[in-house]
C-alpha cells in the first residue's frame, strides 16, 4: 500500500459522494480577455467585506485620498483594512445597502474618483527571503487580503496557521456554472498566481502544493502547468467536472482523500485551501506593494450584451458593471451576485462589488427558469443522492418544516454547505436550501437566546441573593449596635462581588461561563442558600411599590391623587407602602440615607396619609407588625413595633435623624446659592398652574432640587394624563388643598405643557448638577443603600467604574444613533 | 380458617413486596432533573413578572404545581408549546390575547432626560442598568431582557422599549421582506 | 426597474414531479401490451375505469381538504396508482372490484394519510390486498391465456363480462373461463402451490398446458415486458437500482437454495422471477418512493426483505403470490430501516 503522499504524487484522485452536473454556460464569458472598465462616478466601500470585525476609520468626510491609501486601520479580531481603489474625495461615511443577501445597511465610505488615479507611495518587496514571517504576515494583513473565493476569511489569519500544514490546496476549480473569473485569471496571470503560491510556501512550508482545476478549463490547466514547471513541489491536478467540487471540503476530499472534521477547519488535518484570486492578490501585495483594491468579476447572463470578465475596483456599484457591459433587463429580472447555485439575488443594482464578489449574473427567464411552485415531497431521495455531504436533505426538510430543531441538529444540519445541489435536483421543486438557511438562523438565534436567558437567570439570582444578604446584614448590624468595629467577611465578599460584576458589565461580554462559575462559587460560599421565594416576591413587590409610593408622595400633598391611586391599586398599595415605611425605618436607624427616597419633607405626606385613612393604616400596622415580629426573632427591638400612631413618629425620625443627610443638604444649599449667583434663576420661568407651591421653593433651593421638582411635575403630569378619563369619578377629599386639585381639573394638555417646561428645566438643572462632581452628596450615590457603609474606597471605585462604563456606553450609543440619523428626543 | 391463612399469606406477601419496593425506591433512586428545573430552562428568563410571579423560577415552580402554562408573553407560543410538551397538557393560546410572536425589545434611556433617580436601577431584575444618583443612567443592551419593569418606575418617562434591531447575524432569510427599491 | 428576489439555487434540473410520474406510467406500457396480448383487452377496460375513478376521487378528496385540485391532480401520482392497481387485478374482474380498489387506494390510503408524500403504505398494494381479502373469488379468477380458451373472448365480450358479469352469449365469468379445464383459471403460481400441497412434484405440476419452458405461458412474457420497462426506468434514473436488484437477487437466491435442497417441492429461480407480479413488484411497486426506504443502504435492506418475504409467502404462506403482502409489511418497517441506515455525514467519524 502506497503512502498517501505517493498516491498523490502519482496523480490519484478521490471521489466525493453526490454532486450534480448543471449546464456549464462558461463559454458565454470566457471567450474574451479580462477587460478594464472606465472609472465609475462613485465608489461605495463597506468597512466590513470579510469575516471578522470592522477596521477603524482613518479618514473623514471631505478628505482627499490617493489610490491604494488605507481608509481604515485594522484593530483586533480579524479586522482588515480597506483601501481607496482610486484617488478622489471621501464624500460620505454612512450605512449603505451591503453586498449580502439581506442587503442590510453596512457602514460604508462613499468616495468620488478625481479621475487622476494617482497611486500613493508603494513599497514593493524585491526579495522574499529577506522578510521574516511576521513582516510577511503584516504585509498580507495591511494589504487587506481576504479569501476571494466566497467566504472572505482574512488571509493573514490563515497564513499564520500554527498547525503544521502538509498540503496547500489551491482552488482553481470554479465549479459554479457561468463563472469564469478564476479561469481567465489563471490563463492571463498564471505567473503571478505561482508567485503567490511561493509566498505561501515560504510562510507555511507545506510538503506539496496541489492545484485543483476542473477539467473543463484546459487552457487554465496548461497555463498553470507552464508557470509552475520550475517548482517541483507544485502539482497541477485536473479534476472531473462536477458541482460542487470547488467546495473547500469537497476539494480536499478529491485531492487528498482527507475529510475535514465536522466542526473543524482544514488546518486540523494539515490542509490549507487558498483561492487562485487570493494568491494573485498576495503576489500583487508583496511584489508590487499594491493592496487589494480590485478583482476580476464575471459579468454574464443572457441579458448582458457583452458578457465577459472585467477588472472591477472594489466598491464599484453593480449598476456600473452592468451599464458598461450593456444590460437589457427583462421582466422579472433577477440580478445575482455569485453563481446560479449559491449566489444571491440583489434587491437593487446600487450595491458595491466587494472583495468576495466573483460574478454578476443577469440571466433572462429562459436560461434560468423561475422556480415553480413547491409540490409535495415524494421522498424520492434524489436530494440525498446529490448531497456532497451525505446528508439526508429530505429528512432535514421535514424537520425544518415542523421546526424540530433538536432533530435537525441530530441530522447534522450544520454540516450542510448550502451548495444547492438538493434543491437543484428536487422534482417537487422544494426550496430545500432556503428551509435549511432559515432553520439554521432560527437555531442560532435560539442558542443565543438560551445563553442570554442563562445569563439573565444568573444575574437575577445573584441580585436576589445580594438583596437578601443586604437585608440580613442590616439586621445584623442592628444587633451589633452602631459601633462599626468588625467588618463582617460577608461584606468583603460582597464588595468583591460587586467589583467583579462591574468589571463584567464593562467589558467581558462573552464570559457567560465566568458568570456561571462565579455564581456557582458564590452559591457554594453561601452554603447554598435555597432561594426563598416568598422573600423574593416580597422584595420585588416592595421594590415596585416603593417606586409607586415615591411617585405617590410626589404627586403628593394632594390627597385626591393619592386617594385615587389608593383606589386604583387598593389595599395592596397600602400594604406595600407600609412595608416600605418599615423598611425606611430600619434604614433610618442605621443612620443611613437612602437615595431612592430622598427629601425630608417628601415623606411627611406619607405619614399624613396613614392618618387620613384608618383602614390603610390598620393594614399597614398589621404588616409592620408581621415584619417586626420577624425582626424581633432576630433580636431587633420590639419597641418600635407599631401601633398605628407609633409608626408616625418613627417615620418622622427617619426623616430627621440622619445627620449626614442634613450635612449634605446644607452643602447642597450652599452650592445652590453659588449657582444662583451665577444667574441661574428658574424663578423667572412662568410657573405652570399645575405645579404646587413646593416647586418654586425647591427651585430656589438648588439645581438638584429643581430637577427633582421638575420630575415631580412630570410625574404628576403623567398621572394626570392617565387619569384624564376617570377624572370625573374621582372622589375629592376635603383635606385636599384647592390648589392641588388643579391638575385633575385642568385639561391634560396643559399638564403636558407643564411637563415639557419642567423637563426642560430639569435638563438644565441636571446638566449643572453633573458638573459639580466634587459634591459630597455623591457619597450617597450608590445604587443601593445597603452597600453605602462598606469600605469607603470600594464603593467609590465601584461607582466610578460604573459611571465610566455608563458614560462610555452612552457615548457609543449616541454615536450609533447619530449614524443612523434618528436621534431621539 | 382457610380464609384466615389466605389473608395472612397475602398480607405477608404484600408486606414483603412493599418492603422490597420501598428499599428499591430508596436505593436505586434516579436523580432526575426536577421538573421545576426543566420548566425553568424553557422559560425565557426575562424575569419580567408578567405571569404574576416574581421571576421565572417562581413561575416554574407554580407550573410544576399545576398552574397554567400560558402566562408567559415574552416566551410566546413557542414557550407554551414546549411547556405543553413537557407537562403533557394541551397547548393553549397565550393568556391576555398577546400576539403569538413577541417582539424582542431592549430598554433605552433617553439620556438627556434622565434625572438620575436610580428608580430603574432598583427595578431592573438583572442589574442591566448602570448609573448613580444624579448621574445619567444607561442600559447595558446585552444584559437587558426587555422585561419592561423599568418603564413604570421612571418618574420622567424617559425609558423607551425599542425593538431589537436586526443585523446580518440575526437576519432570517425573509427574502420577500427585503424592500425592493426602485432604481432609475 | 424592479428586480425580483429568489433564493439560491437559481437553476433547476428540469426534472419535475409529473414528468417523473408519467415516465413511470410510460414504462408500464410494454407490460400492458403483453397483458393485452396474452389475456385480452380486459386490462384496457380496467385501466380506463381505474383512471377515471382515481381522478374523480382524488379531485373530490382535494376539494374536501380544501387544497388546489389541479396542481395535485396533474402531478400524476393518482394516475400512477390507478395504473398499477389496474394491471394487478385480473383483467376480467367485475367493474366494481377496480372501482372499490381505486377509491380505497386514493381516499383511504393516500388522502386520509395527508396526500402525496404522507402515505405510509403503497396505495395500489394496500387496495390490492383489501380486494384480495374481501373478494377472494373474483381476485383469484385470473383469465387463462387467450390461446388456451376454447372460445376466445373479443373486446365486447370482455367489456360485457366486466360490467355485467355475463358475456354477450350469457355465459357467466366462471363459465367463460373454465372452458378449458377446471384449473386453468388459476395462475401458474397457484397451480404449483396446489400441486405441491397435493404431494405432486413441481415438475409434474408444470406439465400442465399453461406452462411453457420456464414459467407460465404468457406470464413469462408479461414479466419480461415489465423487466424491459424497469430497465428503462433505471436508464432514465427515475428509480435507483438498489431496491429491484436487492429484491430480485434475494428472491433468486432463496429459490435457488430451495430448489437445490428440495427440487421436488420447490420451483426454480427462473420460475419465481418470471411468475406472478415479480417484475412488476420489483421495478414499479417496491420502488414507490413515498413508501420505500430513503437511504441507499436502507433500500438494499428493504428490497432484500421484500424478496425474502415474497419467497417465504409463496412457498409457505396461504396465498399464491406475495408481492403485495411483502411490500406492505416492509412499508411498516421503513421508518425503522431509515433510522438505522443514515449515511455517515462528511466529516463525522470514520475516515480521517
Amino acid at each position: 500500500m502506497d503512502s498517501l503522499l505517493e498516491q498523490i504524487e502519482r496523480g490519484t484522485l478521490w471521489q466525493f459522494p453526490g454532486g450534480v452536473h448543471p449546464p456549464q454556460q462558461k463559454s458565454l464569458s470566457n471567450q474574451q480577455p479580462i477587460a478594464r472598465l472606465p472609472l465609475p462616478d462613485k465608489l461605495v466601500l463597506p468597512l466590513k467585506q470579510h469575516i471578522g470585525a470592522n477596521g477603524q476609520l482613518l479618514v473623514n468626510v471631505g478628505d482627499k485620498v490617493l489610490k491604494g491609501q488605507a481608509l481604515t486601520k485594522p484593530t483586533a479580531n480579524w479586522s482588515l483594512p480597506v483601501h481607496a481603489p482610486t484617488s478622489g474625495e471621501v464624500i460620505e461615511i454612512k450605512p449603505m445597502p451591503s453586498a449580502h443577501p439581506s442587503a442590510l445597511p453596512e457602514l460604508s465610505i462613499v468616495m468620488t474618483p478625481d479621475g487622476n488615479d494617482t497611486w500613493c507611495e508603494l513599497s514593493p518587496v524585491s526579495d522574499l527571503n529577506k522578510l521574516d514571517h511576521k513582516t510577511l504576515i503584516d504585509l498580507l494583513h495591511n494589504a487587506g487580503i481576504a479569501g476571494m473565493g466566497g467566504a472572505g476569511f482574512p488571509t493573514y489569519v490563515k497564513a499564520d496557521s500554527h498547525q503544521p500544514i502538509e498540503f496547500l490546496v489551491v482552488n482553481g476549480v470554479e465549479c459554479e456554472p457561468y463563472i469564469t473569473a478564476d479561469d481567465l485569471l489563471m490563463r492571463e496571470h498564471a505567473q503571478e498566481i505561482v508567485q503567490g503560491i511561493e509566498v505561501m510556501q515560504q510562510l507555511l512550508k507545506p510538503q506539496r502544493v496541489l492545484i485543483g482545476i476542473e477539467d473543463n478549463k484546459p487552457e487554465a490547466i496548461a497555463a498553470m502547468k507552464r508557470a509552475s514547471a520550475h517548482n517541483t513541489a507544485i502539482l497541477v491536478r485536473a479534476i472531473p467536472t462536477k458541482y460542487p467540487s470547488g467546495g473547500e471540503k469537497q476539494l480536499i476530499r478529491v485531492l487528498t482523500s482527507k475529510e475535514v472534521p465536522s466542526t473543524g477547519i482544514p488546518a486540523d488535518i494539515g490542509v490549507l485551501v487558498q483561492n487562485v484570486g487570493t494568491l494573485f492578490a498576495i503576489s500583487e501585495a508583496i511584489y508590487k506593494g499594491k493592496p487589494l483594491i480590485e478583482r476580476v468579476v464575471s459579468v454574464t447572463g443572457n441579458t448582458i450584451g457583452k458578457p465577459q470578465n472585467v477588472w472591477a475596483l472594489i466598491g464599484t456599484e453593480i449598476k456600473h458593471l452592468l451599464d458598461c457591459q450593456g444590460f437589457t433587463p427583462v421582466l422579472e429580472q433577477r440580478v445575482v451576485m455569485g453563481g446560479p447555485m449559491m449566489g444571491f439575488t440583489l434587491p437593487t443594482v446600487r450595491i458595491p462589488v466587494i472583495k468576495t464578489t466573483n460574478c454578476i449574473l443577469a440571466p433572462d427567464n429562459q436560461e434560468l427558469a423561475e422556480p415553480g411552485d413547491e409540490k409535495a415531497c415524494i421522498r424520492c431521495s434524489a436530494c440525498a443522492d446529490a448531497c456532497p455531504q451525505s446528508l439526508l436533505p429530505q429528512q432535514l426538510q421535514w424537520f425544518a418544516k415542523s421546526k424540530d430543531y433538536d432533530k435537525l441538529e441530530a441530522y447534522n444540519l450544520f454540516d450542510c454547505i448550502e451548495c444547492g445541489a438538493c434543491s437543484y435536483v428536487c422534482p417537487s421543486e422544494i426550496p430545500l436550501v432556503q428551509y435549511y438557511r432559515v432553520a439554521k438562523a432560527e437555531i442560532r438565534e435560539q442558542k443565543l437566546d438560551q445563553i442570554k436567558a442563562e445569563r439573565a437567570k444568573e444575574r437575577f439570582e445573584a441580585r436576589k441573593e445580594r438583596l437578601e444578604r443586604e437585608q440580613q446584614e442590616r439586621q445584623n448590624r442592628h444587633k451589633r449596635s452602631t459601633s462599626r468595629s468588625a467588618k463582617p467577611d460577608a461584606e468583603k465578599a460582597k464588595v468583591a462581588d460587586a467589583l467583579a460584576r462591574v468589571k463584567q458589565k464593562q467589558g467581558d461580554k462573552s464570559a457567560v461561563q465566568a458568570a456561571i462559575e462565579r455564581a456557582k462559587a458564590k452559591k457554594a460560599a453561601d452554603g447554598s442558600l435555597e432561594p426563598d421565594n416568598s422573600e423574593v416576591a416580597l422584595e420585588r413587590a416592595l421594590r415596585k411599590e416603593q417606586a409607586r409610593l415615591y411617585k405617590e408622595q410626589k404627586t403628593s400633598e394632594d390627597a385626591p391623587l393619592a386617594e385615587n391611586a389608593k383606589e386604583d391599586s387598593g389595599k395592596k398599595d397600602a400594604v406595600t407602602a407600609a412595608i416600605a415605611r418599615a423598611k425606611a425605618k430600619k434604614a433610618a436607624q442605621q443612620g443611613e440615607q437612602e437615595n431612592g427616597q430622598p427629601q425630608p419633607q417628601a415623606s411627611e405626606p406619607e405619614t399624613k396619609k396613614s392618618d387620613d385613612d384608618p383602614r390603610k393604616a390598620a393594614v399597614a400596622a398589621a404588616i409592620a407588625r408581621a415584619k417586626a415580629k420577624k425582626a424581633a426573632q432576630q433580636g431587633e427591638q420590639e419597641n418600635e413595633q407599631p401601633q398605628p400612631p407609633a409608626s408616625e413618629p418613627e417615620t418622622k425620625k427617619s426623616d430627621d435623624d440622619p445627620r449626614k443627610a442634613a450635612v449634605a443638604a446644607a452643602i447642597a444649599r450652599a452650592k445652590a446659592k453659588k449657582a444662583a449667583q451665577q444667574g441661574e434663576q428658574e424663578n423667572e420661568q412662568p410657573q405652570q398652574p399645575a405645579s404646587e407651591s413646593e416647586t418654586p421653593t425647591s427651585d430656589d433651593d438648588d439645581p438638584r432640587k429643581a430637577a427633582v421638582a421638575a420630575a415631580i411635575a412630570r410625574a404628576k403630569a403623567k398621572k394626570a394624563a392617565k387619569q384624564a378619563e376617570q377624572e370625573n369619578e374621582q372622589p375629592q377629599t376635603s383635606t385636599s388643598e384647592s390648589e392641588t386639585q388643579k391638575p385633575d381639573d385642568d385639561d391634560p394638555r396643559k399638564a403636558a405643557v407643564a411637563a415639557a417646561i419642567a423637563r426642560a428645566k430639569a435638563k438644565k438643572a441636571a446638566k449643572q448638577a453633573e458638573q459639580e462632581n466634587e459634591q459630597p452628596q455623591q457619597e450617597q450615590s450608590v445604587q443601593d443603600a445597603g452597600s453605602t457603609d462598606a469600605t469607603p474606597q470600594t464603593p467609590e471605585q465601584k461607582r466610578q467604574a460604573a459611571i465610566k462604563a455608563a458614560v462610555a456606553k452612552a457615548k457609543a450609543k449616541k454615536q450609533a444613533k447619530e449614524q443612523e440619523g434618528n436621534d431621539p428626543s | 380458617m382457610t380464609l384466615f391463612y389466605a389473608l395472612i399469606a397475602l398480607g405477608s406477601l404484600a408486606l414483603i413486596f412493599g418492603l422490597i419496593l420501598g428499599y428499591a425506591a430508596v436505593k436505586y433512586r434516579v436523580e432526575s432533573n426536577p421538573i421545576v428545573d426543566q420548566v425553568d430552562a424553557i422559560l425565557p428568563q426575562t424575569q419580567c413578572g408578567q405571569c404574576g410571579y416574581p421571576g421565572c423560577r417562581p413561575y416554574a415552580e407554580a407550573i410544576a404545581n399545576g398552574d397554567e402554562i400560558n402566562k408567559c408573553p415574552p416566551g410566546g407560543e413557542a414557550t407554551v408549546k414546549k411547556l405543553a410538551d413537557l407537562m403533557g397538557v394541551e397547548a393553549k393560546p397565550l393568556a391576555g390575547g398577546e400576539e403569538a410572536e413577541p417582539v424582542k425589545t431592549v430598554a433605552y434611556i433617553r439620556e438627556d432626560e434622565c434625572i438620575g433617580c436610580t428608580k430603574c436601577i432598583q427595578a431592573c431584575p438583572v442589574d442591566a442598568i448602570v448609573g448613580a444618583t444624579r448621574q445619567m443612567h444607561t442600559v447595558i443592551d446585552d444584559e437587558c431582557t426587555g422585561c419592561d419593569l423599568c418603564v413604570e418606575p421612571c418618574p420622567v418617562d424617559c425609558i423607551d422599549m425599542l425593538p431589537v434591531e436586526q443585523t446580518k447575524q440575526t437576519w432570517k432569510w425573509q427574502l420577500d421582506a427585503i424592500a425592493i427599491k426602485q432604481i432609475d | 426597474m424592479k428586480l425580483s428576489m429568489a433564493s439560491s439555487p437559481h437553476n433547476h434540473s428540469q426534472k419535475n414531479l409529473s414528468r417523473l410520474m408519467l415516465t413511470v406510467i410510460a414504462a408500464c406500457i410494454p407490460g400492458i401490451i403483453a397483458q393485452c396480448y396474452f389475456f385480452g383487452f380486459g386490462v384496457i377496460v380496467q385501466l380506463m375505469l381505474a383512471l377515471i375513478t382515481a381522478s374523480l376521487s382524488e379531485a373530490f378528496m382535494l376539494s374536501v381538504r380544501k387544497r388546489p385540485v389541479w396542481p395535485a391532480l396533474s402531478d400524476g401520482s393518482a394516475w400512477l396508482t390507478a395504473v398499477l392497481l389496474a394491471i394487478s387485478i385480473p383483467p376480467l374482474a367485475p367493474w366494481w372490484i377496480v372501482v372499490i380498489g381505486t377509491v380505497f387506494a386514493i381516499v383511504m390510503v393516500k388522502q386520509l394519510y395527508g396526500g402525496l408524500g404522507f402515505n405510509l403504505f403503497n396505495p395500489a398494494m394496500a387496495a390490492y390486498v383489501l380486494l384480495l381479502v374481501s373478494f377472494p373469488v373474483q381476485m383469484t379468477s385470473w383469465t387463462p391465456v387467450s390461446s388456451l380458451l376454447a372460445q376466445p373472448l373479443n373486446l365486447m365480450d370482455q367489456a360485457s363480462l366486466i360490467f355485467f358479469e355475463y358475456s354477450a352469449n350469457h355465459t357467466d365469468l366462471i363459465g367463460a373461463l373454465t372452458s378449458v379445464d377446471g384449473t386453468t383459471m388459476a395462475t401458474p403460481l397457484d397451480t404449483v402451490k396446489t400441486a405441491v400441497s397435493q404431494n405432486l412434484t413441481v415438475d409434474e405440476a408444470m406439465m400442465g398446458k399453461q406452462f411453457s419452458a420456464y414459467a407460465g405461458i404468457g406470464w413469462m412474457w408479461v414479466n419480461l415486458a415489465f423487466l424491459v420497462g424497469g430497465l428503462f426506468l433505471l436508464k432514465t434514473k427515475v428509480i435507483n437500482w438498489h431496491i429491484p436488484v436487492a429484491m430480485l437477487a434475494t428472491l433468486a437466491f432463496c429459490s435457488a437454495i430451495g430448489f437445490i435442497l428440495a427440487p421436488g417441492s420447490h420451483a426454480g429461480s427462473l420460475f419465481h422471477l418470471l411468475s406472478g407480479a415479480t417484475m412488476l413488484g420489483a421495478f414499479f411497486i417496491a420502488t414507490d418512493p413515498v413508501s420505500a426506504s430513503t437511504t441507499n443502504r436502507g433500500r438494499l435492506i428493504y428490497g432484500a426483505c421484500i424478496g425474502l418475504l415474497v419467497y417465504l409467502i409463496r412457498n409457505y404462506g396461504g396465498y399464491p403470490d406475495a408481492v403485495a403482502f411483502a411490500v406492505l409489511i416492509m412499508n411498516m418497517a421503513v421508518p425503522l430501516i431509515d433510522h438505522y441506515t443514515q449515511p455517515r455525514t462528511y466529516g463525522h467519524g470514520a475516515a480521517k
